[in-house]
């Protein structure tokens, strides 16, 4: 449950970006969650309307982008989707993969500030 | 970062009693006062309603990217002192302090250790590293369920660095929350006590594979507590392929020796910079 301290940090580089911009309020903040990054979204959501109060994001939304696993296989050299979100099991060979091309994102990619 | 993580029951962390703190903006703080100036572009048009149209603006932020900036500071910190650093996650009780007890105490003519360890109350666990002659320093979280790369560079303050070639980050007993922070650690390991269960590696994925070595610890209580060895060793391989595995019994002395070859290999040698 450590969502609300990455929250509250996500929340600070989204007010210092927005006060470099002389904006004055956030209306929306677009997050991109990768599956294998720990972090639940409906805990960061729960968050969210937490840590926005008294802030100039209070009322603003909350968009989450879940992002898939790929992984690469090193023995057949290709990348896949394994069809287990935790067990990265090559489709083609069967042996199971430990290098992650994505999954482990935890990005604030956009907002809309005014 | 923030001090509330998963209640809001309030706290602070300390390093060895003291208070640290934490450049942790206060939103209230952030509110800009108007009070001493006004801004010209609103006195304007008085006549007229204002509004500020809605942009977007691209950021592609990492949200922890500050922790990672500070975990790299600290690896590199470490490296110039000529340290391993080894990160212990665990849950509370599969027993990563007794693991460094009986390490210490066996490698005490040949490494120099300290230990950096993290619990939310209790300096009990330093307390019982300090008894084997190693500087032990502890992290109290208050209400914090994991160690960041700051706290870590602050704690190591308090030891003597030159003296040690490995130093220990016992993180706080959790399978969730540390696995997302990099604390500038060489290696990062995994315990699991046997009596934990052997489909554990299952239920904490990010944490198993994130970590280089996973440790099965208490193996003296396998057989009373019906624990299947292989089941464990088949679910490790699958979740976590790139960690290695070894079995331990801190009590027993079991497996200890594969331990400490492991922990030799990994100690930093010294480099001659000599160009004679």
């Amino acid at each position: 449950m450590h969502e609300l301290s990455i929250m509250e940090e996500t929340l600070n580089l989204a007010i210092v970006s927005a006060e470099s911009q002389s904006a004055q309020r956030i209306h929306h903040l677009h997050l991109r969650i990768g599956l294998l990054s720990g972090v639940v979204p409906e805990a960061l959501r729960f968050a969210f309307d937490v840590v926005i109060k008294g802030t100039i994001a209070e009322g603003a939304t909350l968009g989450i982008e879940e992002v898939p696993i790929l992984c690469h296989c090193t023995f057949c050299d290709h990348s896949f989707e394994p069809k287990d979100h935790y067990l990265y099991e090559c489709p083609s060979c069967h042996q199971f993969s430990h290098t992650l091309l994505q999954g482990r994102e935890l990005q604030l990619t956009s907002m809309e500030v005014s | 970062m923030c001090q509330d993580c998963g209640c809001n029951l309030g706290g602070n962390v300390r390093i060895e009693g003291e208070s640290l703190l934490h450049s942790h903006p206060n939103h209230s703080q952030d509110n800009h006062s108007h009070a001493d100036h006004s801004h010209d572009h609103h006195s304007h048009h008085a006549d007229r309603p204002h509004v500020h149209p809605k942009r977007t603006i691209s950021l592609e932020t990492g949200i922890l990217a500050k922790n990672d900036r500070l975990a790299e500071r600290n690896r590199g910190y470490f490296l110039a002192k000529n340290l391993t650093v080894f990160n212990l996650l665990s849950s509370p009780g599969s027993g990563k302090t007794s693991l460094l007890e009986r390490t210490i105490t066996d490698l005490n003519d040949r490494v120099q250790v300290g230990v950096i360890v993290g619990d939310l109350e209790t300096d009990n666990d330093a307390e019982r590293l300090r008894k084997t002659g190693a500087p032990a320093v502890q992290i109290l979280t208050g209400t914090l369920c994991h160690l960041e790369a700051d706290m870590i560079l602050d704690a190591a303050q308090k030891i003597d660095l030159d003296r040690l070639n490995l130093l220990v980050i016992e993180n706080v007993g959790n399978l969730v929350c540390p696995a997302a922070y990099d604390l500038g650690e060489t290696v990062r390991i995994a315990l699991l006590s046997v009596t934990e269960g052997e489909d554990k590696p299952l239920k904490y994925p990010t944490l198993f594979k994130s970590v280089d070595l996973a440790i099965i610890t208490k193996i003296d209580l396998a057989e009373a507590v019906g624990f299947d060895r292989a089941k464990a060793i088949e679910n490790l391989q699958r979740m976590a392929p790139q960690a290695k595995i070894l079995e331990v019994s801190a009590r027993t002395g079991a497996g200890m020796q594969a331990w400490y070859d492991y922990l030799l290999q990994l100690l930093p040698t010294r480099v001659s910079l000599s160009l004679a």
